[in-house]
């Protein structure tokens, strides 16, 4: 509850100096205290993590923005920045000692520049208006993360976000060309440049996926791709998951880039099924989804060779859409399979594992076993061109243990994502969730350097404050609990 | 040359760099000394350092170490109908993928497959205080951590020596022609930006002596049919042509006058700067051979909203790159800091005081 804001605070004359400092730089409308007002900001898309800020600020212009650091920095409060409030992994989750930075606001589309193919635009824009705002000139944003209708820009740039047709466009480091950012310390930078390359290291790289570690994005000027003549979408049945898996790596060394490449299993076809009533095969155990897009010779060609390939796979089945009405349906059955699948559950934990292609029947049937032995159902919905997993793992919260069962389950597909030669997440970033398991995948050295790289943004260490890179103490603590491979993580640091 | 793992060796090179307080000079092959400002310091060779470690075709990623000859890995790719996407410039023979990151150089694919950055998965380094350390990986999408891999190309060997590089391939398309339109440059920029919002599969696209050429790549069907769309006449043996570009074989480049690399967006109107212009990336990249001053230079393409570097200068102590913003340089100097506490690796090579 909120008995930490009523209760006697021993920092109450440092809150009211902060309040104070932030009423005469923004009107009082844009300051948020009321523990009501505040709720809704307590969480991000993984609501497991709740906490409430000291405040939350709903700043207006980028001089606002540099005004709030400066006074925090002098005050030495944290600061926490918030996009839409979608990400997946806790990250835009506050310090209950700072200040929450919600970009609400900066909801403008600065510039759109057919020309030369890019648009400028401030950071809460959200991700479809984007390109809903360019198709007049033919042009689209091609990141299309499944949280597109909500998700902001500057999110999607801190948490370097991907989608559907990231197989073949990229991600969103890939498709940014200029960032405007204020950091800690109030400064205005300018990363990167309308042009294709820009001078000096490459921040934009640096900035993009930081989790807003580094600095607030403040406007974001993005790549913009002429759109496709034609794209359609083919579906595959496969009475076995593990030969679908096959089918995504045939596809590919067939010299054949899909625009998108996504996987669904039984359990997520079903309730996408129920749910949108996409017309996906109920009884298969798993489909692919291969969309092709280019000229409208080309895509003819490539439909020809994947739906050979895909016989020759064993698919059971090889459907192309008749039309974009229904190529708009097999694909609403994909983007909404998160939400379908928590109709299906009281709660779900989506994962976001990246392996190597090569390992995903290996990996997918290692799952499907713990998956028994937890007796926690799993629906694996994902981004298989990519390698990029989301087992969603359904539990209900209120049965007592069961949240703690599965969030060790989880934890164990992660590490055998490392294990494969992976990563413990493709897009959803580590924020809160998984800063243990950055333990694992990386050693002391790689994980001093990132908190040196974050001090040459942040010296003062409040930005985003304990999120993205653990301690070295804490993963030698946790290095202590759990030996790996008979071989301690961190050997140079003192046990307990 | 064998192929050789010589990390430990160059480990303890960097260690004893460290203790005596010498800067090294990390070099490849040293095919593009004439990039950037001189650095001082011991030679810290990453020629035998060598070897492709792992190429499967099916999963687009190749990991290699650094001092891997270019040649080798392109033509390891091209068994594989596969290729590299950014279409690396050389410059010299034993050009290595080392170097080529570490100067982030791409070639005219890049505005519409990626720049050398872009194909960058992950990297194994030395950083300046003497520890191996991994970033990145073998897939395509990786979120954990800040990605240093990006940040090391393009940074001239001035925070870490690149050990290993993992990078993203792709398969060769199907075809590829040429096609060409003789033109005055206000036209070719026209047409070339106007391309940038057209679904035709373009893969080059460059204005040179009076002509347009675009490289159409893609599917046999979708490039003919682009072909008769753009219309236009069709280069016989359009290949050499494109490396020529790539490797600055064309008369063009053999002036003894100083080259610049200005960079502005593609739809930019001709600049009014006296000298003579190629240009690339579909008008995003031009190259300028002019004996105009270089303040000159850089204050008009910075009124046209770009920027320039010196590519070959007279004189290589000079800024050759684009001065940052007091705010910027800050930023870089502290990761200078942090990556290379004692400023052992290419001292002043991008900038001075880096
Ligand atoms: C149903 C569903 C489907 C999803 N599908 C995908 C998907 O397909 N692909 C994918 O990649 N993700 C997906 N996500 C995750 C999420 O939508 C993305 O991570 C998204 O980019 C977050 O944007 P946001 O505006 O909601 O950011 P928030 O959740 O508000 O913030 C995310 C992080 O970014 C930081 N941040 C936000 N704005 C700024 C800023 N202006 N400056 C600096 N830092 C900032 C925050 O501090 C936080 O660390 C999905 C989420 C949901 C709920």
């Amino acid at each position: 509850m909120t008995a930490e804001k009523t209760a006697i605070n021993p920092h109450a004359h440092a809150q009211e100096v902060l309040l104070k400092g932030l009423l005469s730089l923004l009107p009082a409308s844009l300051v948020l205290t009321d523990p009501e007002d505040l709720r809704p900001f307590e969480c991000d898309g993984l609501s497991v993590y709740r906490r409430l800020p000291l405040v939350v600020v709903l700043p207006e212009t980028i001089a606002q923005v540099q005004a709030i650091m400066r006074l925090c920095h002098k005050l030495r409060v944290p600061v926490v920045a918030r996009g839409a409030g979608t990400g997946l992994s806790g990250g835009a989750l506050p310090s209950s000692d700072g200040v929450l930075v919600s970009l609400a606001k900066f909801k403008k589309i600065l510039n759109i520049d057919p020309q030369n193919a890019q648009a400028t635009v401030q950071p809460g824009v959200r991700n479809l208006a984007i390109s809903e705002a360019v198709a007049v000139h033919g042009l689209y944003y091609a990141p299309d993360p499944s949280s597109q209708i909500a998700c902001t820009i500057g999110g999607n740039v801190a948490e370097n976000s991907g989608g559907v047709h990231c197989l073949k466009y990229g991600l969103t480091v890939h498709n940014i060309l200029m960032l405007k950012v204020v950091t800690m310390e109030g400064e205005l930078l300018t990363i990167g440049a309308e042009t294709l390359d820009a001078p000096g290291y490459d921040l934009l790289a640096l900035m993009t996926g930081s989790e807003g570690m580094l600095g607030i994005i403040v406007e974001v000027t993005v790549k913009l791709l002429a759109r496709p003549e034609r794209a359609q979408v083919v579906l595959a049945a496969f009475d076995d998951v593990v030969k679908a898996g096959e089918a995504v790596g045939a596809i590919i060394a067939a010299g054949i880039i899909p625009a998108g490449l996504e996987m669904m299993d039984k359990l997520a076809i079903q309730a996408a099924e129920d749910f949108a009533h996409a017309g996906y095969p109920r009884d298969a155990e798993a489909i692919l989804l291969c969309e092709l897009d280019g000229t409208n010779a080309e895509v003819s060609e490539y439909i020809m060779a994947v739906r050979k390939v895909l016989t020759q796979s064993g698919a059971t089945e090889v459907r192309t859409a008749v039309d974009e009405a229904e190529r708009q349906l097999f694909w609403k059955g994909r983007k909404s399979a998160f939400p379908a699948v928590g109709r299906i559950s009281p709660d779900y934990y989506c994962m976001d594992g990246t392996i190597p292609r090569r390992h995903l029947p290996r990996v997918l049937r290692q799952i499907s076993q713990w998956s028994a032995e937890y007796g926690l159902p799993v629906a694996n919905v994902f981004h298989a061109g990519d390698g990029n997993l989301h087992p969603l793992i359904l539990f209900d919260a209120n049965k007592p243990g069961e949240l703690a069962r599965t969030e060790e389950f989880g934890r164990r597909i992660l590490q055998l994502c490392v294990e494969v030669g992976g990563t413990i997440t493709g897009e959803h970033g580590v924020g809160m969730e998984k800063i243990d398991q950055m333990c694992i995948q990386f050693q002391s050295g790689e994980l001093s350097q990132f908190h040196a790289v974050k001090a040459a943004f942040d010296p003062s260490g409040l930005l985003n404050p304990g999120k993205a890179v653990p301690t070295l103490h804490r993963c030698a603590e946790l290095g202590a609990m759990h030996v790996h491979h008979g071989q301690l993580p961190h050997p140079e640091l003192d046990r307990f | 040359m064998a192929d050789m793992d010589r990390s430990a060796a160059l480990q303890q090179q960097v260690n004893n760099a460290i203790h005596a307080g010498t800067a090294l000079n990390i070099r490849g092959s040293n095919s593009k000394h004439f990039l950037g400002r001189v650095a001082d310091g011991e030679v810290l060779s990453l020629s035998e350092h060598r070897g492709m470690i792992e190429y499967d075709p099916r999963e687009l990623v190749l990991t290699a170490r650094s001092g891997t000859p270019l040649a080798e890995i392109e033509s390891a790719l091209a068994e594989a109908s596969q290729m590299l996407t950014f279409e690396p410039p050389h410059f010299g023979e034993n050009a290595t993928l080392g170097g080529t990151l570490a100067c982030g150089l791409s070639g005219p694919r890049r505005p519409y497959a990626g720049a050398a950055r872009d194909a960058v998965l992950g990297c194994k380094l030395i950083n300046g205080k003497g520890e191996l350390l991994r970033f990145g990986g073998q897939v395509m999408k990786n979120v954990a951590g800040y990605d240093v891999s990006r940040l090391m190309v393009g940074a001239y060997g001035t925070l870490g020596v690149l050990l290993e590089i993992s990078l993203k391939v792709l398969p060769r398309p199907a075809s590829s022609l040429t096609v060409i339109h003789e033109c005055p440059q206000t036209e070719a920029i026209n047409q070339m930006s106007h391309l940038l919002s057209q679904p035709v599969p373009v893969d080059a696209a460059c204005y040179h002596s009076g002509h347009c050429y675009v490289r159409l790549a893609g599917s046999e069907q979708a490039v003919r049919h682009a072909q008769k769309q753009l219309g236009g006449e069709t280069l016989e043996k359009s290949a050499p042509f494109w490396l020529a570009l790539r490797e600055h074989q064309l008369s063009f480049f053999k002036s003894s006058k100083p080259l610049y690399r200005v960079l502005v967006k593609p739809a930019t109107p001709p600049l009014p700067i006296a000298g003579s212009w190629l240009l690339d990336w579909g008008g995003a990249q031009r190259w300028l051979v002019s004996d105009e001053p270089v303040a000159v230079i850089r204050e008009s393409v910075a009124a046209a909203g770009g920027h320039v570097s010196q590519f070959r200068a007279s004189v290589q102590d000079a800024a050759v790159f684009q001065p940052l913003s007091a705010a910027l340089f800050t930023i870089h100097q502290r990761l200078k800091n942090s990556f290379d506490p004692h400023r052992i690796f290419n001292p002043g090579r991008l900038y001075s005081g880096l």
